[in-house]
């Protein structure tokens, strides 16, 4: 079917600024990924899935572009021991990075030319399969148009995590970068990202999780108002698998972050769930999508935003139970707490369950600082500000605790409260 | 220490008056406890004090050691020494009781102009208390209040008033939801914090606590209004013949 004609051009107008990369080992998946996107077409203001976030500026020829924001705060896991992999608007830094090394994984990059036959099969594959029942053409734009990203095998435990640190460097920086991920039997990994990353940010990660295996992943998305950022994680989650994600996001005007998970082996384990702090021209949407098609499979998502002056939050949860997915157990809350009468919080949580013996639950809210508690504080001698920013933290408690490390739990708590301190007025 | 004069407290979202005339003074190292039955005005009584929003004052006055506390925010008059033991203490998830406990410390302290808690005094002095709750470390770590047992909920209002040092106690039917044991070590940590410059007003449906923290004074309050004031006996004679007679000898 055509395209109409607004996406056509949009479509066209995009695809002719960016070059394929030529010849490697992911030229098939990239042809194949192209002619997905000409099929669909860039999202547009009228696409269902698009109806809370306006995708122009993550669709245009050129990046908005955005101003390098001067952070202050110390940078990020700073005491955590971990393999630094740096990115400076979406290109690898040599210099800035560990040495691709580490016990039990094997790292390549999405730009080595030599051939990588396992990355071979999976990249694109996920990102693929991600596009039924929904589209994501930002997804199929990436596989694409990747310019660089790291493609790990990961083959046992790691004794560290991996940390993907995005640096901005340039008011108009375009990044699209890729990552794959297989983590086989007996691996788990810990994978840590932070960073603004560039004007424009355009994401994906493809993760596959094999038997038994773990993968965590715990995100920062920060501090640079202006940035703009679409980001995708693809996983395939096998038999008595782990799957957990966090994203902790502050500011930027524009944050998209679509999950998209396959429970496909029995008993396997996924928990999405994430924290945003927005203050003013601020728009954060998660969209997660996750499908049951395997025996007593659990899976949770747990979404905060704490939204001030006019801040936008957008959740669109959907739980998929297969047939036969029997005893699955899923769980989706999203909860916003609103400072103020100007934000506002936009949520459409989704269940389409087709097996009988399933329990899935949902919840979705908006509210103030929680009067009783504030009292409570207060009455223990807290000003009013201070016991506002407990109530915040205690607010997002919930999604912070999904991250199993208390170290890290701890860090992202001291991040948060530093953003509220310094709206305190 | 505690002089309230003639209060009158409204709902301020309905026209309901609910306090209607209370006159009591609390003296420095009595314990004053109030009894009477539900709806009397009780629990009222003590979020007025306290500064809970919600309610409006129509005539009357109350002042902690000369100073006026219905002109103040509910944290100043923490810091000026007034402290409200919770009927249902908040659970705040995320926050660890230490610091929280910490925080309000340094809060009042520094409203009071006086010189904050070094963390290795606060953890030397909050160790030291703890133990005498006999709340452990664990305890301690835990976000406050969350997942704690109505028994444990309750000591931690304990631990915090032996933290804060107040001059004024307020216990809102600290015994609801507690059993014989806890209430034991409830009434001891707050015995052990009796002294000649603490005033305590203890407010119950229910004779058993008063066996516990012996009270000096004992006030029935009914319908907005204390209606009669005694000794200990009185509480003893409310546990035997209920409000009835009492409320039949007001009207």
């Amino acid at each position: 079917m055509a395209l109409p004609k607004l996406k056509q051009d949009a479509t066209d107008a995009r695809i002719a600024a960016l070059s394929l990369p030529e010849g490697g080992w992911s030229a098939p998946a990239r042809k194949a990924a192209l002619a997905r996107l000409q099929d669909m077409g860039l999202p547009g203001a009228r696409d269902e899935y698009w109806k809370y976030t306006r995708p122009e500026t993550l669709v245009s020829v050129d990046p908005t572009p955005a101003a390098v924001f001067e952070d202050d705060e110390a940078p990020f896991w700073d005491g955590i021991d971990r393999l630094k992999i740096v990115f400076t608007d979406g290109v690898f830094d040599e210099a800035a990075s560990d040495d691709l090394s580490l016990e039990n994984i094997e790292f390549a990059r999405l730009s080595d030319s030599t051939d990588i036959l396992w990355a071979k099969d999976l990249y694109g594959t996920l990102e693929e399969a991600g596009q039924t029942p929904v589209q994501r053409p930002l997804a199929a734009l990436n596989t694409a148009f990747a310019t660089d990203g790291i493609v790990m095998r990961v083959t046992g435990p790691v004794s560290k995590p991996v940390n993907f640190v995005y640096n901005h460097g340039s008011d108009s920086s375009d990044a699209i970068l890729h990552h794959v991920v297989k983590v086989e039997k007996t691996g788990d990994v810990t994978i840590l990202e932070n960073g603004p990353a560039a004007a424009r940010f355009n994401n994906c990660m493809e993760v596959e999780v094999a038997d038994g295996a773990g993968f965590h992943h715990i995100r920062a998305q920060g501090r640079d108002h202006e940035r703009r950022a679409a980001t995708h994680i693809f996983g395939r989650l096998g038999t008595e698998s782990t799957f957990k994600t966090f994203t902790l996001t502050v500011n930027g005007v524009l944050t998209r972050n679509e999950v998209v998970l396959e429970l496909l082996g029995d008993d396997a384990v996924a928990h999405v769930a994430g924290a945003c702090m927005g203050d003013g021209d601020f728009l954060h949407d998660d969209t997660v999508f996750i499908t049951h098609d395997a025996v007593n499979c659990e899976s949770r998502q747990v979404f905060k935003k704490v939204l001030r002056n006019g801040a936008t939050g957008v959740f669109q949860g959907k739980i998929l139970v297969k047939p036969g997915a029997q005893k699955t157990d899923g769980y989706q809350i999203s909860q916003s707490l609103l400072l103020d009468d100007d934000s506002q919080f936009l949520a459409k949580p989704e269940l389409e369950i087709y097996a009988d013996d399933v329990a899935c639950s949902h919840g979705s809210t908006s509210g103030a600082i929680d009067e009783d508690g504030l009292f409570y504080l207060r009455a223990r001698g807290l000003p009013r500000g201070i016991a506002e920013d407990l109530l915040t933290i205690a607010f997002i408690a919930e999604a912070v605790l999904e991250i199993e490390s208390q170290e890290l739990q701890d860090e992202l708590n001291a991040r948060v409260a530093a953003w509220l301190e310094r709206r305190r007025g | 220490m505690l002089e309230i004069k003639n209060l009158h407290v409204k709902l301020e979202e309905e026209d309901k008056q609910i306090l209607k005339g209370v006159d009591l003074t609390v003296e420095a190292g009595k314990v004053h406890a109030i009894m009477g039955p539900n709806g009397s005005g009780k629990s009222t009584l003590s979020y007025v004090l306290s500064g809970k929003d919600g309610y409006e004052v129509t005539d009357g006055s109350a002042e902690l050691l000369g100073e006026d506390l219905l002109d103040m925010d509910p944290e100043e008059r923490a810091a000026a020494g007034l402290f409200l033991a919770f009927q249902y203490p908040v659970e705040i998830p995320g926050v660890g009781n230490m610091t929280f406990l910490r925080t309000a410390v340094n809060s009042q302290r520094k409203a009071r102009g006086e010189e904050e808690m070094s963390s290795t005094e606060f953890l030397k002095v909050v160790r030291e208390k703890a133990k005498d709750l006999k709340i452990d470390a664990e305890m301690l770590k835990r976000p406050v209040n969350v997942g704690f047992s109505g028994g444990e909920k309750k000591r931690n209002e304990i631990l915090q008033m032996a933290m804060l040092e107040p001059k004024l106690c307020i216990l809102d039917e600290t015994d609801s939801g507690l059993d014989v044991d806890a209430m034991k070590l409830v009434a001891d940590g707050v015995n052990a914090l009796r002294d000649e410059g603490r005033g305590f007003l203890v407010i119950t449906h229910y004779q058993r606590l008063l066996d516990h923290i012996k009270p000096d004074v004992v006030h029935i309050m009914y319908n907005g209004r204390i209606i009669k004031t005694g000794g200990p006996e009185l509480a003893l004679e409310v546990e035997h013949n209920g409000y009835a007679d009492l409320i039949e000898e007001e009207a």
